[in-house]
Formats: C-alpha cells, sequence, structure tokens
C-alpha cells in the first residue's frame, strides 16, 4: 500500500530530525549521531547517510567516510541477531575459532557474506569483549555468554531459531 | 544543592547512619562476567527470598529506619571464572557459583543464622581446603588491590555509597587546599607512570600542559582499551566510575581544563552507562558543573562512545574521533600539550592512570612510593587468561614476578581442558599486540615498566596471556600480526604494507612454505615497519614476532627446515603418528583413512606411510586409545 509505505518513509525523516537536532546539527557530533541512528535503523543506509550529510552541511564522503571507518558501524542490513564471536588472545588461544567455524557452517554463512539469506543472523568475529575470565565468549545481540563450546554454540542458535518459528 | 552547601562529610553521616541500621549487607556481582553467568536473577532471587522471610529490603540507603538487609550490585571482583559471586557482609563470607536456586538456602543458613552453605564456598583446588571468607581465597591473597580496592564491594550505580568511602575528598582537596602546580609536583613525586602502555611520567606530563597559554584547555580520559584480552578499564569504569571521575577532576584542575571527555569504546555498552550515570549524579550533588567546590572553577565533562577502531586509543587519533572525523594519527609534534581537541591544549590519560590519581592525594606520596618498585612505584592491574588455572582480573605492586603470578595468583599452568598441567609452562605473552613474550628464563623476572622494556616486551595495558607448552608460538605471532594488519589505519606504507606482508611470510611458515630466507626476511621487514610507521600501531606492531623470533627461533626453524610444528598445532605440518605402546591394533584407524596409508596386523601396532597420508585427521578422531598423535 503506498500510503503505508509514505507514511513509514515519513516517520524514518522524523526520526532521523529529531536525532540531528537533539545532536544541535552540530558536525563534530557526527560519530553520536552515527551511533544513534544505527540504534534506530539497525544499520546505517545510503539515503540516511545522505541526508545526514545535507543536513550538517558536510560533504557526502566525509561521512560515508567516517562511517566506513569505524567497524562498529554497519552499511549493509544485518541480521534480526548479531553474533558476535570474540577472538580476543583470551579467547583465541581457549579455541574462539572452532565456535566462529562451527556457525559459519551451521548457517551457511562466511567472511565475505555474514548474513544469512532468512536475515536472521549476523556471525562476526571481534576483538575482545572485555569478558576474557569466561573465555572463550561470544555475545548475541549484546547478551553474552561464556565459556562456550562450537556445540553450545550451535545448541544456543538452534533454541533461537526455534523461537522464531514459534513465534510466526 | 548550592556548592557551599555541598559537604561530604554530612554525605558520609548520614550514610554510616544508615548503614549502622542495617543489619546485614548482600553484595552480588554485577559486572560483565557475572551478568552474564546470570548474576542479576540471582539478585532477584535473593530479594524475593529475603522479603519472603518478612524482612525489610533496602537496595539504596537513603531513609533512617531500620533495614534488616541491604542489597548491593557491584562491579567485576576479578575471579569471574567461578561467578556469579555473592558476598555477605559483616561476615565477609563468599560465595561462588550461586544460583538463583541457591538463595532461599543462602538466606536461611547465612543471613538468619550466620551459618555457611557448605556447597557454595570456594575450594582451593590445591589444598582442597573450603574458603568462608574473600580474604581466605588464594587467588585474593597474593594480590595487593590499591586501585580495585573498592571494585566489587561498592555499588557502583550509588554516589552516596562512593562519598561513605571517602570519596571525592581528594578532588575537594585539589580544588580548595592545593594549586595546580602543587598537584602536578605531588604526582610527579610519586612517580606515577601512565598505565595506557607508554608509562610516561604522569605528573610531567601534567607539568607541560599547565603551563601552556589558552582561552580553554581539555582534559581526556582514554577508556578506549582496543587491546584484545584486557579489561581493567572496562572493570574500573564499571566497577568504580566515581573514582576515574574523581581523578579526572583532580587532573583538570592540575593543568587548568574546564571541560572533558571520558571516550569509552563501543563494545562496552555497562561502562558507557555507569559513567554517564556518574556524571549525572555528580553533576546533580554539585560536585561537577560550576564553580566546583566552590573554587570558583567550573568542569564540564561528557561520555563519549567510541566506534570500534583499535587506533583510535592513539591519543591524536582519539582526539580526530572526538572531532568527528576518521580517527587517524597525526605525527607529533605538536603534541596535545601544545595543541590537542580542536587546537587547544589536552592531556589524555588512561582511566587506571586517573582512577590512582585521587589514592595518591588522599593516601600521600609515599604511602604511594611504597608499592612497587623504585622506578615504577605503584601497583598494575593485569588481565590474567589463557591456561592458567584461575583466570581474572588481578592487581599487584609492580617488580612481582612472573611466577607469583602465575602459579600463586594464577594457580598454575593448565593443558587445554583446564587441567593442571605439571611443567606445562611454556610463555606469558605481555602486553598483547604492542608486547612480547616472557619465557621460562623470565619467570623471575620482577615485572615493571623498564625490566620489561629491556627485554623486548611492554607492560601494554596489562593482558598477560598464559601459554601452555601445547601452543604454538609462531601461531600466536601471526595472530597478534593479524590483529594489527586488520586495524592499520592505513596512513602509512611501512604499517599498512608491511603489517600485510609480515602477515603473509608468518602464513607462509605455518603453512609449510617457509624457508630460512622467510625468517630473515620477517626479521628484515619487522624492523622497517617499527622505524617507518607514524604511530605506535606500527611501531609496536613487529614487537610479538621479534620477540618470539628472540626467544622461540628453533621452533621457527622447525617451522621452515624439518617442516615440523614442535607444539603439533600446524595443520600443514601434521604428521600423524600411532603410538606403539598405545595402539592396540584394532585396525579402526585403517578402516577409516580415506587413503589407505595405514597398515598393521591384527592386535598389532599399526603405522602410518608418511608419503600416503594426507593429514586428514580422521585416524586421530576415530582413535579410541589416543594413540594417534601429531595430527
Ligand atoms: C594504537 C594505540 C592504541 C592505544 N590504545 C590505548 C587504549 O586503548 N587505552 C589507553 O589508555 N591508551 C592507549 N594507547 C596509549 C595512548 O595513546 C596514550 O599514550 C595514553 O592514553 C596516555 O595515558 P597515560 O599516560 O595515562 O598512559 C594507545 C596507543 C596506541 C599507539
Ligand atoms: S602506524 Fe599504522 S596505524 Fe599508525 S598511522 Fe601509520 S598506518 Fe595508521
Ligand atoms: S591422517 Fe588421514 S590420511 Fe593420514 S593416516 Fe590418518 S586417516 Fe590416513
Ligand atoms: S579475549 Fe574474548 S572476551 Fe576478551
Ligand atoms: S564479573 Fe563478577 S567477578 Fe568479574
Amino acid at each position: 500500500m503506498a500510503c503505508q509505505n509514505c507514511k513509514s518513509g515519513q516517520d524514518r525523516l522524523s526520526k532521523l530530525c529529531r536525532i540531528i537536532e537533539k545532536n544541535d546539527n552540530d558536525p563534530s557530533k557526527l560519530i553520536p549521531i552515527l551511533h544513534e541512528v544505527q540504534r534506530e535503523f539497525r544499520y546505517l543506509p545510503e539515503d540516511v547517510l545522505a541526508y545526514i550529510a545535507t543536513a550538517l552541511k558536510l560533504p557526502p564522503a566525509k561521512v560515508y567516510g567516517v562511517a566506513s571507518f569505524y567497524s562498529h558501524f554497519a552499511l549493509e542490513p544485518k541480521g534480526k541477531y548479531v553474533v558476535h564471536i570474540c577472538d580476543g588472545t583470551a579467547c583465541h588461544v581457549k579455541g574462539s575459532m572452532n565456535i566462529y567455524d562451527a556457525l559459519c557452517e551451521k548457517l551457511n554463512v562466511s567472511e565475505e557474506k555474514s548474513t544469512t539469506e532468512d536475515m536472521q543472523f549476523t556471525v562476526e568475529t571481534v576483538s575482545c569483549i572485555g569478558a576474557c575470565g569466561m573465555a572463550p565468549v561470544i555475545s548475541i545481540n549484546g547478551k553474552v555468554y561464556g565459556q562456550v563450546t562450537a556445540e553450545k554454540a550451535v545448541e544456543i542458535i538452534d533454541e533461537l531459531s526455534a523461537q522464531e518459528v514459534a513465534n510466526v | 544543592m548550592s556548592k557551599q552547601m555541598l559537604n561530604l562529610e554530612r554525605i558520609q553521616k548520614d550514610y554510616k547512619t544508615a548503614l549502622k541500621k542495617c543489619k546485614r549487607r548482600i553484595v552480588v556481582c554485577a559486572g560483565t562476567a557475572c551478568v552474564a553467568n546470570g548474576s542479576l536473577e540471582v539478585f532477584e532471587a535473593l530479594k524475593k527470598a529475603v522479603r519472603a522471610k518478612g524482612l525489610k529490603v533496602d537496595v539504596k540507603l537513603e531513609k533512617h529506619d531500620d533495614v534488616d538487609c541491604l542489597f548491593s550490585r557491584s562491579g567485576c571482583r576479578g575471579f569471574c571464572q567461578v561467578g556469579p559471586l555473592v558476598t555477605v557482609e559483616p561476615s565477609d563470607t563468599h560465595y561462588v557459583k550461586v544460583k538463583p536456586e541457591d538463595a532461599d538456602e543462602i538466606v536461611e543458613k547465612t543471613i538468619m543464622a550466620d551459618e555457611y552453605v557448605e556447597r557454595l564456598l570456594y575450594v582451593d583446588p590445591v589444598t582442597g581446603e573450603k574458603c568462608s571468607r574473600t580474604a581466605d581465597i588464594p587467588f585474593y591473597k597474593r594480590q595487593d588491590r590499591y586501585v580495585l580496592g573498592n571494585c566489587g564491594r561498592l555499588d557502583a550505580e550509588d554516589i552516596n555509597q562512593y562519598i561513605a568511602d571517602g570519596g571525592y575528598t581528594a578532588a575537594r582537596m585539589a580544588y580548595t587546599e592545593l594549586e595546580p602546580k602543587q598537584i602536578c609536583d605531588m604526582v610527579e613525586k610519586a612517580g606515577l607512570r601512565g598505565r595506557g602502555g607508554g608509562g610516561f611520567s604522569t605528573g610531567r606530563k601534567w607539568n607541560l600542559t599547565l603551563p601552556q597559554k589558552s582561552d580553554k584547555k581539555y582534559i581526556i580520559c582514554n577508556g578506549d582499551e582496543g587491546d584484545p584480552g584486557a579489561f581493567m578499564d572496562r572493570s574500573l569504569m564499571e566497577g568504580n566510575p566515581h573514582r576515574v571521575l574523581e581523578g579526572m577532576m583532580i587532573a583538570a584542575r592540575a593543568i587548568g581544563a574546564d571541560e572533558g571527555y571520558i571516550y569509552v569504546r563501543a563494545e562496552y555498552p555497562l561502562a558507557v552507562e555507569r559513567v554517564q550515570k556518574a556524571v549525572d549524579d555528580a553533576e546533580k550533588l554539585g560536585i561537577l558543573g560550576e564553580d566546583v567546590f566552590g573554587s570558583g572553577v567550573n568542569l564540564k565533562l561528557f561520555v563519549m562512545e567510541g566506534a570500534g577502531a583499535f587506533v583510535c586509543g592513539e591519543e591524536t587519533a582519539l582526539i580526530a574521533s572526538i572531532e568527528g572525523r576518521r580517527g587517524m594519527p597525526m605525527p607529533k609534534p605538536p603534541f596535545p600539550a601544545e595543541c590537542g581537541l580542536w587546537g587547544k591544549p589536552t592531556c589524555i590519560n588512561n582511566v587506571e592512570t586517573l582512577a590512582t590519581v585521587p589514592l595518591i592525594l588522599r593516601d600521600g606520596v609515599d604511602k604511594f612510593l611504597a608499592y612497587g618498585t623504585e622506578s615504577s612505584p605503584g601497583t598494575k592491574t593485569f588481565a590474567l587468561t589463557g591456561h592458567v588455572a584461575n583466570t581474572g582480573l588481578i592487581e599487584v605492586p609492580f617488580g612481582v614476578t612472573v611466577r607469583e603470578i602465575v602459579y600463586d595468583i594464577g594457580g598454575g599452568v593448565t593443558d587445554d581442558a583446564g587441567n593442571i598441567l605439571e611443567d606445562g609452562f611454556k610463555a606469558v605473552q605481555v602486553g598483547g599486540p604492542s608486547g612480547g613474550c616472557l619465557t621460562k628464563d623470565h619467570l623471575d623476572l620482577g615485572m615493571d615498566f623498564d625490566s620489561l622494556r629491556s627485554i623486548g616486551a611492554m607492560v601494554g595495558s596489562g593482558g598477560l596471556v598464559v601459554m601452555n607448552k601445547n601452543t604454538c608460538m609462531v601461531q600466536i605471532a601471526h595472530f597478534f600480526m593479524k590483529f594489527t594488519q586488520n586495524e592499520s589505519c592505513g596512513k602509512c606504507v611501512p604499517c599498512r604494507e608491511g603489517t600485510k606482508q609480515m602477515l603473509k611470510l608468518l602464513e607462509d611458515i605455518i603453512e609449510g612454505r617457509g624457508t630460512m630466507e622467510t625468517i630473515e626476511l620477517l626479521e628484515r621487514i619487522a624492523s622497517a615497519v617499527g622505524k617507518g610507521s607514524l604511530c605506535g600501531l606500527g611501531k609496536t606492531a613487529p614487537n610479538p614476532v621479534l620477540t618470539t623470533l628472540r626467544f622461540f627461533r628453533d621452533e621457527y626453524i622447525a617451522h621452515v627446515e624439518d617442516k615440523r610444528c614442535p607444539a603439533g598445532q600446524c595443520k600443514a605440518l601434521a604428521m600423524p603418528e600411532i603410538l606403539e605402546d598405545k595402539c592396540i591394533g584394532c585396525g579402526l584407524c585403517s578402516r577409516k583413512c580415506p587413503v589407505n596409508a595405514i597398515t598393521g596386523e591384527k592386535k598389532q601396532p599399526h603405522s602410518i606411510d608418511p608419503d600416503v597420508c594426507i593429514k586428514c585427521g580422521v585416524c586421530a578422531e576415530v582413535c579410541k586409545f589416543n594413540a594417534v598423535i601429531g595430527v
């Protein structure tokens, strides 16, 4: 329905405006703005970046340059569940890559294509979550799981998938 | 509240009076690791269990009524491995691995009857003894928790608790009794060296920033902690954020700054939240803001969330990031002290450095100098991880030996499954991607800035990764190289291209394509990268490679000359072998081998033909007697 689209488009815009206004249209607050926008849209769509550039009176290349420099900012949409496998020193020594490999195989994703077709899961490595005492560690949408094994990680994914099916 | 009326003693007294009326305090660890293990559920279950007994419960002491039980959520206590941790005061009863189901029993026994719940006590794996109090646990016994002191005891979100403990009196002293120059001198005299890695004298840095003439100066707290395997700054920000703020207030006064930023990495949402709450609460109470302690000086602090770039821990890159640019380092000079944030004089200090400062003012220079060594006074927090029985956050005076850390505090080296491995020690990697490896020969080396530098390692931010004899040092070098190569901002060629080449060469060695020339070339590039790079990232990137080459050269040579990985970790070089004394000749391996490389009579030890074997590892996997090794 066209109307629906139009409405949601406006919602998007007004949310964006609110975030930029809250940060006083201040170009030096670009990073906090990108953070908030990403929290809202879960990634940074191209048109949104262009809009931010216009609003802050910055060249679009600069906004894109900043967004692409920092690993926290996503320029592609991510899955509903973002699985971060810690590959910091402590976790690496305790076998984090086995977990990564197991999940990649399980979800049929890879370093190049980290999100599943159905947009449910994104699997990525990160360098240290800061819970090294419980290495190896993974986090799913911010929830931290410690002393994970490859089998346990697969189980967690199975549970989440089952929940998704139940919710439909 | 007006600033003149802000009376720390009054808050202190009120809180203590209220605390006296409260019979017991239950502290549940709410650090990241314990929360992950369900400590918040334990917290709720305990509250419910206490209420069910008809007792009066409070989570924030504000009223002066009698309270039976005060509940606090603390930050990390360092011993995350056995979390969730629960302590009951005043008896200091210390429970480990607590589950929500344990709540009723804890309340019944410990709260109502002052008894222990035996099964929740920590058992010393060496002596088999149960430790009822925190102080009895060997992991804590050999530490000196000075800076971390209240981390894990205080409710990080309750400013009154911090003040009741003597908090913000050092800041008040800095603003009302001392001149900026005096503070700088005091900190310089204490010999405090920056804990962010470089170990530069903090007092000297402040003394350089103070005389800069400018209408505006900035103080920045570096909470980026990009070092993988390190989480001490996180623990401080989460466990005692007010101490960090107090340190910033003192630093701001010392250099004449009236505005500051706390830059926290994005991966630490709880730290961001707690530091922000601490700033808000301090402002509300009138500690931060205008006319600090009636001194006529203002101080405004902002919290800024990083966005996941290791290089942003570097000072000039950090400044660029706060200004809303890509976090790329700039050549120094000019130093931030002269021309920093928005071109103004700026002082950047690490979280732990700043958290130490209030202690120097509070306890005096002499007490600080009593800790540590002559050239590295004070204590240092380390993140002890890897193949060691007790992992976690520790704090020791500088000068403590590697042996004491690994064996006395860490409880010894373990195998991959976590069992104590006698004689299993191989190395300790210290200082992360900028640091180096310590070997058996360094077990009695005192850990301090200068001793570590003398052997090519670095205190760095304080990551300590213990590695057992099954660890391949070439792979460890490769791991750190991959990290720096990933994180290089790409601004300068030696770092951008050099790290890439070094990584490739290490890959060649691991995958069996290396020759002696590979090692030579690796060394040559390493030295070029170290010399030619602009910032500390590139300058120190070769350290893990160079120290492993220096101390474990044999292992590199075994990889390139004998095509053998002494630790048996490198897949490409693996050569399975059947142990005669273990093989019972069941023949399972030979049946599963895809290329028929295994031969042998039934009930006789089998053997593998190395020329046929494709190193798939199936034989080792299927053997029920662990007779196949080397894949
Ligand atoms: C690549 C790179 C990363 C760094 N990361 C950090 C960091 O995460 N935290 C930190 O405090 N210092 C870090 N530093 C050191 C800082 O640049 C700076 O020296 C330090 O924050 C100064 O504080 P201090 O004198 O209190 O140690 C890093 C340096 C480099 C070159
Ligand atoms: S040394 Fe590396 S990280 Fe530092 S500025 Fe150069 S390219 Fe960037
Ligand atoms: S490693 Fe694979 S190919 Fe080699 S002997 Fe064992 S089963 Fe056969
Ligand atoms: S290394 Fe994985 S949490 Fe720190
Ligand atoms: S998080 Fe509880 S001890 Fe570290």
